[in-house]
């Protein structure tokens, strides 16, 4: 019945009823390599090539939004964009709050960049961005922790001694150790899969989505993308 | 932009530099400057707008309109700038959403709260998410002028409220005994003199308004400041081809001689101003400011 009403609603409006089937793809732009802004200052990355693939197969028309971290899940409820497709873990908290279609890369642990290879991190100072999985399990464990907006400024933390350890994604932190920060090989698994945050109210969207996501699943194109940006393990 | 920017991997020295401050994103970040200048320029007279309505209103001899001038200036002065730019501008987009949705989709059923989220009809979207992506960035620099100009226009409210209180009493007594109206005196007497009580504070407002324009970015308005933090962070050579540390702090030491420069132009310019205003003023109007001095 909703859906009649829409379709209704989306023919009576005006001539460009199908114009209005553009989907606003909203991320964060500065999760190297999953997604960032490139030299040309577009959106670019692994969900960059991903998003625009699955809008292909769903025979959607999309387009790329930025939007800060903190605010990236209250700017989708409220209609700002359609879609979060921006490294984000599924969790049973945001869970409650948005829906998410199932996971394009499977769960992949968090690990720890520091510059003393030897740091126990039970006891240090730990940095990690704001509202990421990694927060709440180091709030959850107890240790000392320091949050930041972004993925480069906890980074900065370490390199000024502000912290002790940057916990982060593993892929994502690799991306920053070079011969002066290290990855610990301790790793946590926290989390599941990355997948894509949809209005829950938006279940059609939610639909099309799975099928494009199980049909680059079931062809190897995911694991191709995976592959060619090394974001984590294949299916 | 050159010519021998094709492969940036095999420049070096100042050609590396000159390939590398023309990328996409340099430019960005150039055109962002004329984004906070053009929102400064029409943020400021809207917020002095708001400032005079309000300042009027509190001063204003009907209870009602009294009551609203002051609960608008302590109001809006009372809540964090940070809190109201998440939430009032939210709340702002889904008010208009929301009118829009009344008049266009009558036939909608659907509830527009659903739990969480926000629905309202394709055609009520604003800006309409068919529509090319200046028209967004537009939509969102109107949004992000009508919050600075209310937050700032109450700040200003008070300040030209105790500027119009300062002009002197004895003034406004002249003009009634010359037989000019409320209105009159209001206009001709009291708005021309308290200019000059008014300058030092909303000097300081102009000053506070230049700073704060990294706020935009929490309405998806990209500013100096997010372009620099975005340009400055280590790029690995994966997401860049001009691969670098982390040179943040030099692109924020532009952003210091821009802001300060900028501050110190505004300075000279009401410095002007005031000893211009101070010409022809009532003597204690002088005195309050060029007195000292003599």
């Amino acid at each position: 019945m909703k859906k009649l009403l829409l379709t209704a609603a989306l023919v009576a409006a005006t001539s460009t009823a199908w114009a209005g089937d553009v989907i606003r793809m909203g991320t964060e732009g500065a999760y190297p390599p999953y997604n960032f802004i490139n030299d040309a200052g577009e959106v670019d990355g692994m969900e960059r090539e991903l998003g625009d693939e699955l809008c292909k197969r769903a025979g959607l028309t999309c387009a790329w939004v930025t939007n800060d971290w903190d605010s990236i899940i209250p700017n989708l409820v409220s209609g700002n964009y359609d879609t979060i497709i921006a490294g984000m873990s599924i969790t049973d908290a945001r869970d409650e709050v948005i829906d998410f279609t199932e996971a394009y890369i499977p769960a992949d642990p968090s690990g720890y960049l520091v510059l003393d290879a030897d740091l126990d991190v039970t006891s240090a100072v730990i940095a990690v961005q704001s509202a990421t999985i990694q927060s709440s399990f180091v709030a959850e464990k107890g240790w000392t922790m320091v949050e930041f907006a972004t993925t480069d400024d906890t980074i900065a933390a370490v390199l000024n001694g502000e912290a002790d350890a940057v916990l982060g994604g593993l892929v994502s932190i690799r991306e920053y150790a070079n011969d002066e920060l290290v990855v610990l090989a301790r790793q946590e698994t926290i989390g599941g899969g990355v997948g894509m945050g949809i209005r829950e109210s938006n279940g059609d969207l939610k639909a099309k989505f799975n099928k494009a996501i199980q049909s680059m699943k079931a062809d190897g194109t995911l694991n191709e993308l995976i592959v060619k940006w090394e974001v984590g393990y294949t299916w | 932009m050159f010519d021998f920017c094709t492969d940036p991997a095999a420049v070096e020295g100042t050609q590396w530099l000159a390939c590398y401050l023309t990328t996409g994103k340099h430019m960005n970040l150039y055109f962002s400057v004329f984004t906070v200048l053009a929102l400064l320029a029409v943020t400021a007279p809207s917020a002095l707008a708001f400032g005079f309505a309000g300042a009027t209103a509190a001063r204003s001899p009907l209870l009602p309109l009294r009551w609203l001038g002051k609960g608008y200036i302590s109001l809006v002065r009372g809540v964090p700038d940070i809190a109201f730019f998440l939430f009032f501008v939210i709340a702002l987009d889904q008010g208009f959403e929301w009118l829009r949705h009344q008049a266009l989709c009558p036939d909608w059923t659907a509830p527009i709260r659903q739990g969480n989220d926000f629905v309202v009809c394709q055609a009520a979207k604003l800006p309409l998410s068919s529509d090319p992506q200046w028209v967004h960035e537009v939509y969102g620099f109107s949004l992000a002028v009508l919050t600075f100009a209310i937050v700032f226009g109450a700040f200003a409210a008070n300040v030209l409220f105790g500027a119009m209180t300062a002009v002197p009493h004895a003034q406004m007594e002249t003009a009634a005994a010359y037989g000019m109206s409320r209105r009159q005196a209001f206009w001709h007497i009291m708005i021309p003199q308290m200019w000059l009580y008014a300058l030092p504070g909303l000097s300081n407002l102009w000053v506070v308004l230049i700073k704060s324009t990294p706020l935009l970015f929490l309405l998806g308005i990209e500013d100096i400041v997010y372009w620099a933090r975005e340009l400055g962070g280590f790029k690995s050579a994966r997401v860049s081809a001009y691969p670098h540390g982390d040179w943040r702090v030099w692109y924020f030491l532009g952003l210091l001689v821009f802001y300060l420069a900028f501050t110190v132009l505004s300075e000279k310019a009401l410095g002007r101003l005031n000893s211009r205003l101070q010409r022809g003023q009532a003597t204690v109007g002088a005195d309050a400011t060029g007195g000292a001095r003599s």
